[in-house]
C-alpha cells in the first residue's frame, strides 16, 4: 500500500472502533460501583459478579445454557460430520437442493422457524423441556459443522484411505483411524461453532423455554426490559468471555488443520 | 467462487451404482432430524395460516389490505435496504484494506470482523443500548470534540436500529467480498497502471469489476438476513419501527392470533426466498460462515 492511501487507513481505524467498541465497553462497565450503566463508571467493584454468581436466578440458567450447549453441540457434530460425508462423496441428484436444505437452517428467519418448533413441541408435550431446546439448538447448529467438516474433507488426501484399505482395513476402520484423524480439526471447530450457536442463540430458546427452565441469553432479555442494574453488563461480559475463549480455540484448530493437511 | 458442489467431485471416481453412490445414505441421518425438527414444524406454520381462524386465504387478504401490515413489511424492505446499503459502505473499503496491508495488519482487521461476529447478538445489541443514551458514550463523544452541542437522540429510533444492525451484520459484507479481493490478481491492476491508466482508473475499471461477485454475495446475504431480525429492532427501535420479525412474535405471544402471525410469517420467509431465488442461489453461505478462521 502506498503513501497515497492514508485516509483508508484512518477509516480502518475507524471501522475497528465500531467493530469492536461495544464488545469491548461492557467489560469496565461490568466492574462499576455505581447502581447506572454510566461510562466511565464512577468507582470499580466486583459487586455485579457477586450478584450474579450467587443470585439463582442467573446460576441456574448459565448451568441449563452449559447442559443444552454441551448436548446441542454433541448431537450436531455425530448428525453434521455424518451428513458432510455423504455430502462431500455422495452422488445422487438434486444434490445442490440436498445442501440448501441442510444448509437452510441459517438462511430461514428465526422467528419463524421459533414459533413452528414451539407450535409442534406445545402438541407433543415437550416444549420448556430440556430435550426440546438441545433439539432446536441442534438443528440451527448442524449447518456450521456441515461446512467446516465439508471444509477439511475437501483437502484430504483419499490415497491415504484407498492405502489402509490396501492395507486390509474394512470401511469403518479405514474411517476410524485414517479419516477422522485427519479431519479432527474440522469436526472439533464444527463441535466448537455448534456450542456458540446453542450458548449465544435468543430467539428460539425465548419460545421454547419456561419459568423453571431458561438460559443464560433468556434472562439476560427478560432483564433488559425490565432493569438497568449493571448485573446484566456482568453477564454480558461471561457470554463474551465465554465465546471469544471458545472461538479462540477454533480459529488455532482451523489454522492448524490448514497447514496439516 | 466455488461452491461445494464443483470440488466435491475432485477426485472423479467413477459412480459404483448408476446415480447413487454408497456414501449417500450418510446423509440419511441428518435429513431426517431436519425433517421431523425442521421441515415439519415450518410446514406446520404454513398449515396454521391458511387454516386458523377458517380454511382459506382471508389471513393474506387481510394482510394486503391492512395500512398496518403493509407498512410494517414496507418498514421491513426500507430498513434492510438501508442496512445494506451502510455494510457495503463500511465493508468494502474495509475489505479492500485488508487485502492490501501487511499479513499482520490484515489478521488484525481479520479478528476485529470475527469477534463481533461470534459473540452474541443480545450482548452487542445491549451494549448499543448503553452506547447510545442519550449519556452515552457516543453523545458524549461527539459533543467533546464539538461536533454537537446538545445530545442527538439515537435510541427508540430510525437510526438507532440502522447503527446496531450495520454493525452486527457487517461481518457478512466484509467477509464474502474479502474472499473474492483476495483471488483477484494484482498483476491485472500493475499492468493497467503501466499501461498509463491512473490508479483511480485502474481501479474502478479493473478491480471494481472483478470485485463484484463478493459484493452481490455480502449485500444479499446481509440484505436477507436482515429481513428476520427481531432482537435488534426491539430492543433499539420503537413501535414506529416494527419489522415483519417483531410483528410475527407480537400476533403470536401477545395479540394470540396464530392465524395472522403463522401468515406473517410466511410472507417473510417467502420474501426471504423470493430474494434468493431472484438475486441468486444461496450464494458463499459456506464460505461466509466456515473456513474463514485466517488469511490463507
Amino acid at each position: 500500500m502506498n503513501r497515497k492511501n492514508w485516509p483508508l487507513r484512518i477509516f480502518g481505524v475507524f471501522a475497528v472502533i465500531f467493530l469492536l467498541l461495544p464488545t469491548v465497553i461492557i467489560i469496565p462497565m461490568s466492574f462499576s460501583s455505581g447502581r447506572t450503566l454510566k461510562f466511565p463508571p464512577p468507582g470499580y467493584s466486583i459487586r455485579w459478579y457477586e450478584n450474579l454468581f450467587t443470585s439463582p436466578l442467573w446460576t441456574d440458567a448459565a448451568w441449563s445454557s452449559i447442559q443444552i450447549g454441551i448436548l446441542a453441540a454433541i448431537l450436531a457434530t455425530v448428525l453434521g460430520t455424518i451428513a458432510a460425508l455423504g455430502l462431500t462423496r455422495g452422488e445422487f441428484p438434486a444434490k445442490g437442493l440436498i445442501q440448501a436444505i441442510v444448509l437452510s437452517p441459517i438462511i430461514i428467519p428465526l422467528v419463524i422457524i421459533a414459533i413452528g418448533m414451539f407450535s409442534v413441541f406445545v402438541r407433543w408435550r415437550i416444549a420448556g423441556s430440556l430435550m426440546a431446546l438441545v433439539v432446536a439448538h441442534t438443528v440451527l447448529a448442524i449447518p456450521f459443522v456441515v461446512v467446516n467438516v465439508m471444509a477439511s474433507l475437501r483437502t484430504l488426501d483419499r490415497n491415504l484411505e484407498l492405502a489402509a484399505a490396501n492395507l486390509g482395513a474394512n470401511p469403518v476402520r479405514a474411517f476410524r483411524f485414517v479419516t477422522l484423524p485427519l479431519i479432527a480439526p474440522g469436526v472439533m471447530a464444527g463441535a466448537l461453532f455448534a456450542f456458540i450457536t446453542s450458548w449465544d442463540e435468543i430467539v428460539v430458546a425465548i419460545f421454547l423455554t419456561s419459568p423453571t427452565l431458561r438460559t443464560l441469553p433468556v434472562v439476560m432479555w427478560g432483564q433488559i426490559r425490565t432493569e438497568v442494574d449493571p448485573t446484566i453488563a456482568a453477564a454480558a461480559t461471561i457470554l463474551t468471555v465465554i465465546t471469544t475463549i471458545v472461538f479462540t480455540v477454533t480459529t488455532i484448530l482451523q489454522t492448524r488443520g490448514n497447514t496439516t493437511t | 467462487m466455488a461452491s461445494i458442489t464443483d470440488s466435491a467431485d475432485e477426485q472423479n471416481r467413477p459412480s459404483l451404482q448408476g446415480k447413487f453412490n454408497r456414501w449417500t445414505w450418510l446423509l440419511l441421518p441428518a435429513l431426517l432430524f431436519l425433517a421431523i425438527f425442521f421441515i415439519y414444524p415450518l410446514f406446520e406454520i404454513l398449515q396454521r395460516s391458511v387454516t386458523e381462524p377458517t380454511l382459506g386465504i382471508s389471513n393474506f387478504v387481510e394482510f394486503f389490505q391492512s395500512p398496518v401490515f403493509s407498512a410494517v413489511l414496507f418498514n421491513t424492505l426500507k430498513m434492510s435496504f438501508y442496512v445494506m446499503f451502510f455494510c457495503l459502505l463500511i465493508g468494502y473499503p474495509y475489505a479492500y484494506l485488508m487485502n492490501h496491508s501487511s499479513r499482520r495488519v490484515a489478521g488484525l482487521l481479520l479478528i476485529a470482523v470475527l469477534i463481533p461476529f461470534w459473540s452474541s447478538i443480545l450482548v452487542r445489541t445491549y451494549a448499543w443500548t448503553v452506547l447510545l443514551q442519550r449519556t452515552g458514550v457516543v453523545n458524549s463523544m461527539l459533543i467533546g470534540i464539538g461536533i454537537i452541542e446538545k445530545p442527538l437522540k439515537l435510541l427508540r429510533n430510525f437510526p438507532g436500529i440502522v447503527i446496531g444492525m450495520t454493525h452486527i451484520l457487517l461481518p457478512f459484507m466484509v467477509l464474502p467480498i474479502y474472499s473474492v479481493m483476495q483471488r483477484i490478481d494484482k498483476d491485472f491492476v500493475t499492468a493497467a497502471e503501466s499501461l498509463g491508466a491512473r490508479p483511480f482508473r485502474a481501479f474502478r475499471e479493473i478491480y471494481l469489476p472483478l470485485s463484484l461477485p463478493g459484493v452481490y454475495a455480502g449485500s444479499l446475504l446481509v440484505f436477507v438476513v436482515a429481513l428476520g431480525y427481531y432482537i435488534t429492532p426491539a430492543l433499539l427501535g420503537s413501535p414506529r419501527e416494527t419489522m415483519m420479525g417483531a410483528m410475527v412474535v407480537q400476533q403470536v405471544q401477545q395479540v394470540l392470533d396464530w392465524g395472522m402471525g403463522s401468515a406473517l410469517g410466511v410472507v417473510l420467509l417467502i420474501t426471504t426466498l423470493v430474494i434468493l431465488g431472484v438475486v441468486g442461489r444461496i450464494v458463499n453461505i459456506n464460505e461466509v460462515l466456515g473456513g474463514s478462521g485466517g488469511p490463507e
